[in-house]
């Protein structure tokens, strides 16, 4: 029964990691391939099946004119949107989470639950009905195909989220936290920042975990709301796409695309073995 | 310094939180409020704190309107029933945390911290994460912090009632002692609970609260002595007082074919639909006794309680030593008579054995 058990965990744990690690092995193998290796057959292992060049990475950084389609412009596009549309999402929801899990509003029917309902609504409506409102939104104000027009959409796209989640998180902070803050002499913003924020920390890298991924995997909204001038990263990716499908700078392209999100991964992981995130409240 | 409320009242829904409360709490003094569950205890608590805003009614405090000041300027501590401290901060920053907040200086903050360290107990814990303690040294931190501020007007919300019995008794008796110190010469102590063993240990003065209403004032011995009503009598006696319908006549109580002597303070009473309460403690098992029917048999401590039952009437009765009974066993009973109470039939005093509108 117990080596059963061993036997059918280690079992599952393999096959997990089979499933989860071979795309990556597979994008990694194939950045360093060139057109032979890629349609010669199967081939994984450098050297001995294939002969490993660089091509498929020099491409990203070459300019157009040689030949390249240069993803660094694009790459900083997009961590400087999704940053600071994660950043003032993570703010503005914050803040607003705060207010609606601590006060009551009331507007006619409309009270605390309705209003955060609205804001997970915006999540709920498919992208391509906020599409069209979103492009004549955006033209309006002559913020199309810009950095600020995408920062503004994203806000509108993430901020819920923020809200959500931070929504839920206070409510399991015990008010009478915040009372004694008062209390102890805290006015109500003092109360916010010194003593209920502090013990907020899981719940903020949560949701700036969640924004920042959902930003920066965006691929419709970045590809309906730019055209020359600023492009973003996943939109430069499937640009690569030609007749001749380029497999090696597909698979560059890839893995440099998930580098952030895997930093960021391996940071919160660091802090949560470190404990620093369990206990915060009973 | 005296906090003086008038009516105040609270109603954020369609039940009264706090109903016409009015008091005058002098400095130096401890004052229990007590009540049952959702008597509104909590409510009048946080409303002197600040925390709630009453419908109607004022309160002063130093002759300054209350009601215009903030919570964070008010000058009050408070502990609550749930030992609530600053999850982020360790045992002497929680301390620390509302001078610092008055910005007082640091060599200060040092020695008076220590000191309400030491005063509670807690000594050498400083460093510790508020997580790593037991729940009753969370709540000596959360008094600690109450008691560095100096507060003019200490709070303290059933504090001990989500600790275990022994630990109970322990802060129970620290609790006195502190307040028996110097801290109550400055201090108004206004401390709630729902036990009357507590309130009579405490022996400060009383407030009966139920239904946010204040049904008696004074100091624990008259409450206990003579409860103004039959509600009062229930809340302040745990368990419950016995309340037996009976009427008078002849100068004998008669109920369920039972006929006991009245009492001189009672053999006037011969109205209709009289009551007479009776404390469990004041019924004792006698071979000569009157036979009643065991319904329920619970030991507590050292105690039995018996749930007794003849006819219509149901009493308790507690036995100062563990005894086993069955379910339908019968036993006999007396009556400490002479330490009856009665109530009219609307629930007002009528007479009590320790002279309270006597006849």
């Amino acid at each position: 029964m117990n080596k059963l058990y061993i036997f059918l965990k280690y079992f599952f744990i393999v096959v997990w990691t089979v499933f989860v690690v071979a795309p990556f092995l597979w994008a990694l193998t194939t950045s360093f391939k060139d057109f032979q290796s890629v349609n010669g057959g199967v081939t994984y292992i450098p050297w001995v099946d294939f002969e490993p060049n660089l091509e498929g990475w020099k491409v990203l950084i070459k300019s157009p004119a040689k030949g390249g389609v240069d993803i660094i412009e694009p790459y900083f596009n997009s961590l400087f949107v999704t940053c600071t549309a994660s950043l003032i999402s993570i703010i503005l929801g914050t803040l607003s989470a705060y207010a609606l899990s601590r006060y009551t509003f009331k507007a006619g029917f409309v009270k605390n639950n309705d209003i955060t309902f609205f804001f997970i609504s915006q999540r709920i409506m498919p992208p391509i009905v906020l599409s069209i409102p979103f492009f004549l939104f955006l033209s309006s104000i002559n913020l199309l195909d810009s950095l600020t027009g995408l920062i503004v959409v994203y806000i509108v796209l993430l901020m819920p989220i923020a809200v959500w989640i931070m929504v839920d998180f206070f409510n399991k902070v015990p008010r009478e936290i915040d009372e004694t803050a008062l209390i102890d002499g805290c006015n109500p913003y003092q109360a916010f920042l010194k003593v209920v924020l502090p013990n907020s920390i899981p719940g903020l890298i949560v949701a700036g975990m969640f924004c920042i991924i959902f930003g920066w995997i965006d691929f419709f909204f970045a590809f309906i709301l730019t055209f020359t001038e600023v492009q973003l990263l996943p939109v430069k990716i499937v640009a690569l796409n030609s007749s001749v499908t380029p497999w090696w700078s597909l698979s560059a392209s890839a893995l440099v695309s998930v580098a952030p999100l895997i930093i960021v991964a391996f940071i919160v992981e660091r802090y949560l073995s470190k404990g620093n995130l369990s206990g915060a409240i009973k | 310094m005296d906090l003086v409320a008038n009516n105040l009242s609270y109603k954020p829904d369609d039940q009264y939180h706090l109903n016409e409360v009015s008091f005058n709490f002098k400095e130096g003094n401890l004052y229990t409020i007590l009540g049952r569950t959702l008597s509104g205890k909590t409510t009048l608590l946080k409303t002197i704190a600040g925390l709630l805003t009453p419908d109607s009614g004022e309160i002063e405090f130093d002759g300054k309107n209350f009601l215009k000041i903030p919570v964070w300027e008010r000058n009050v501590a408070m502990v609550y029933q749930q030992f609530i401290n600053y999850p982020h901060l360790n045992v002497f920053e929680n301390i620390a945390f509302p001078l610092k907040q008055r910005k007082i200086d640091q060599s200060i903050i040092k020695e008076k911290v220590m000191d309400a360290l030491k005063s509670v107990g807690l000594l050498g814990y400083e460093n510790r994460k508020i997580q790593e303690l037991s729940g009753g040294q969370q709540q000596r931190v959360s008094l600690a912090r109450s008691l560095v501020k100096n507060a003019k007007i200490l709070l303290l919300d059933e504090p001990l009632v989500n600790l275990d019995y022994k630990l109970r008794e322990q802060l129970r008796e620290e609790f006195k002692n502190l307040f028996s110190k110097g801290l109550a010469d400055k201090t108004i102590l206004i401390y709630s609970t729902t036990d009357p063993r507590e309130t009579m240990e405490l022996n400060g003065e009383v407030i009966v609260l139920d239904e946010g209403k204040v049904l008696q004032v004074g100091p624990a011995k008259e409450i206990f002595e003579n409860p103004n009503s039959l509600k009062v009598a229930e809340i302040s006696n745990d368990p419950p007082m016995n309340i037996i319908e009976a009427k008078i006549s002849d100068n004998q109580i008669r109920f369920e074919g039972i006929d006991v002597e009245a009492p001189q303070h009672l053999s006037k009473l011969t109205e209709d639909g009289l009551k007479i309460g009776l404390r469990s403690s004041d019924i004792e098992l006698n071979e000569n006794g009157h036979e009643f029917e065991v319904e329920l048999a619970e030991i507590s401590g050292s105690e039995t309680l018996l749930h007794l039952k003849r006819g219509d009437t149901k009493i308790i009765v507690s036995i100062e030593e563990v005894l086993n009974f069955k379910i339908h066993d019968e036993v006999k009973i007396n009556f400490k008579i002479d330490r009856a109470y009665a109530f009219h039939a609307d629930g007002k005093l009528a007479s009590s054995p320790f002279g309270g509108l006597n006849g």
